[in-house]
């Protein structure tokens, strides 16, 4: 693997929650470039991934807003200030270097550096949720896999994807043409996915091109990392194994902190401890914000990590721009603050 | 009133329960190993619990929407699992008894 070019900038902001997408527009205010990653393929965090319909109440002057709504509103807001995404990436080191700088390095070899960094991350990064099956770690990345990268991979295996949402429906339609066998393995017979997918699906099953088998997988078997079988238990037939070389499970995602945990940040239960002046953590230079930060009083709500947002961006100036003179203005009457949103 | 709680680890706990909190919230306030990371609406399924037999007919029946989440997200499914964040603590629970489901544990 090589490594890209660093990307220098104002300040990296790890999570691209509606907390991580605030703090790009307090920091544009005060003149502060930021660069945003998430191990999500979009922005929103939780709001998208966990409660895109859901309606959310306690956002202040807005009655009602959706999860989705939310991060669209935030995403407009922003835009100004030509925020830089790094999707479906996860930071997982974060050092500092000969100048002084903070560098934040990505599972995807994306290398950034700044003065300050500030993690928004949230609950942690949404990971795969494994089936509690004894010994599948053996089996983990080459023969069970949680996630599609490159299809081709998967090419004449015979694979066995197990779950009953739009990932398991998904993957069963798009690797069945390149397969050598596709069985789909689900606890009831009905699905939680798109219509036109459950049809599609049906119908390759009704036409023997796909297995489909209501029941749970208990087992794997096979020996060094290579699977060979895995045993199903079906309310109505007991248990049976089904010839496989392959696993997808699909169960949906949890959050977990993650390498954040090795950033040689104090933590208090898995959360990063701050002064409630700055929002800065043990490490100069390093912020917490949002639903991953502890200090008394502490509420995980979306109003509290904007309000944390904004005080954070006038420690960060300091370190950004420490020979100018940090200046109060509010949006309404600074024609300055304005032409940088655009309005003026 | 109070609830009787049997953690990941087979420990009992028995915690005072309030009227009108979710059972999960109650669980949740006794710091308990509960992860309950959706907070109550009902989009993951980490606060998935077994209740004993005994009690379940004192339940009102899953909604839809809560069985296609324990379907979809949970593990080790069983006749008595529900979600705890959609069984409400009322009165007639008084000594209702549960046993948190694996896949429920915070990170360690």
């Amino acid at each position: 693997m090589t490594k890209q070019d660093v990307i220098k900038t104002d300040a990296v902001i790890i999570g691209a929650g509606p907390v991580g997408l605030f703090a790009v527009f307090e920091l544009g205010l005060l003149d502060i470039k930021a660069h945003l990653i998430d191990i999500l393929d979009r922005p929103g965090g939780q709001c998208t991934e966990l409660y895109p319909e859901k309606p959310i109440y306690d956002i202040p002057a807005l009655p009602v807003v959706t999860g989705q709504e939310l991060t669209d509103r935030l995403m407009e807001q922003i835009t100004p200030f030509k925020p830089e995404f790094h999707f479906s990436q996860m930071a997982d080191s974060l050092a500092k270097t000969e100048d002084g700088l903070w560098r934040v390095g990505t599972d995807d070899d994306t290398l950034l550096e700044a003065p300050v960094v500030i993690i928004a991350a949230g609950g942690g990064s949404f990971t795969p949720k494994k089936p509690p099956i004894k010994g599948i770690e053996e089996f983990e990345n080459t023969s069970v896999f949680y996630a599609v990268r490159k299809m081709e991979q998967f090419r004449d295996k015979n694979i066995l994807i197990s779950g009953g949402g739009d990932s398991a429906l998904d993957w069963t339609l798009n690797l069945q043409p390149i397969a050598q066998s596709v069985t789909l393995v689900h606890r009831r017979d009905e699905f939680r996915a798109a219509p036109d997918s459950v049809n599609k699906m049906r119908t390759l099953a009704n036409d023997n091109k796909i297995t489909l088998h209501i029941a749970e997988p208990v087992a794997l078997n096979g020996a060094n990392g290579q699977l060979e079988s895995v045993r199903l238990r079906s309310k109505t037939s007991g248990e049976f194994d089904v010839v496989c070389d392959t696993m997808l499970p699909f169960y949906g995602l949890t959050m977990k902190l993650g390498p954040v945990a090795n950033f040689g940040l104090n933590l208090h239960e898995n959360l990063i401890p701050v002064d409630t002046e700055k929002f800065e953590t043990n490490t100069p230079g390093i912020f917490a914000i949002g639903d991953i930060n502890h200090y008394p009083g502490k509420l995980k709500l979306i109003l509290s990590g904007f309000h944390e947002a904004a005080l954070m961006a006038q420690q960060a100036f300091r370190y950004i721009h420490p020979d100018k003179k940090l200046r109060f203005q509010y949006t309404t009457s600074s024609s300055s603050l304005q032409e940088k949103l655009g309005v003026k | 009133m109070r609830i009787t709680v049997t953690d990941q680890n087979g420990t009992e706990h028995k915690i005072d329960a309030l009227e009108g909190w979710s059972v999960m919230e109650i669980i949740r306030d006794h710091d308990l190993n509960i992860k309950a990371e959706c907070g109550g609406c009902l989009s993951c399924a980490t606060c998935h619990v077994y209740v004993d037999k005994d009690w379940l007919g004192k339940l009102h029946p899953p909604r839809d929407d809560e069985t296609d989440m324990l379907e979809a997200e949970a593990f080790a499914i069983e006749e008595n699992s529900r979600l705890s964040c959609q069984i409400l603590f009322t009165e007639e629970l008084n000594g209702l008894k549960l046993t948190l489901a694996p896949g429920t544990e915070k990170d360690a």
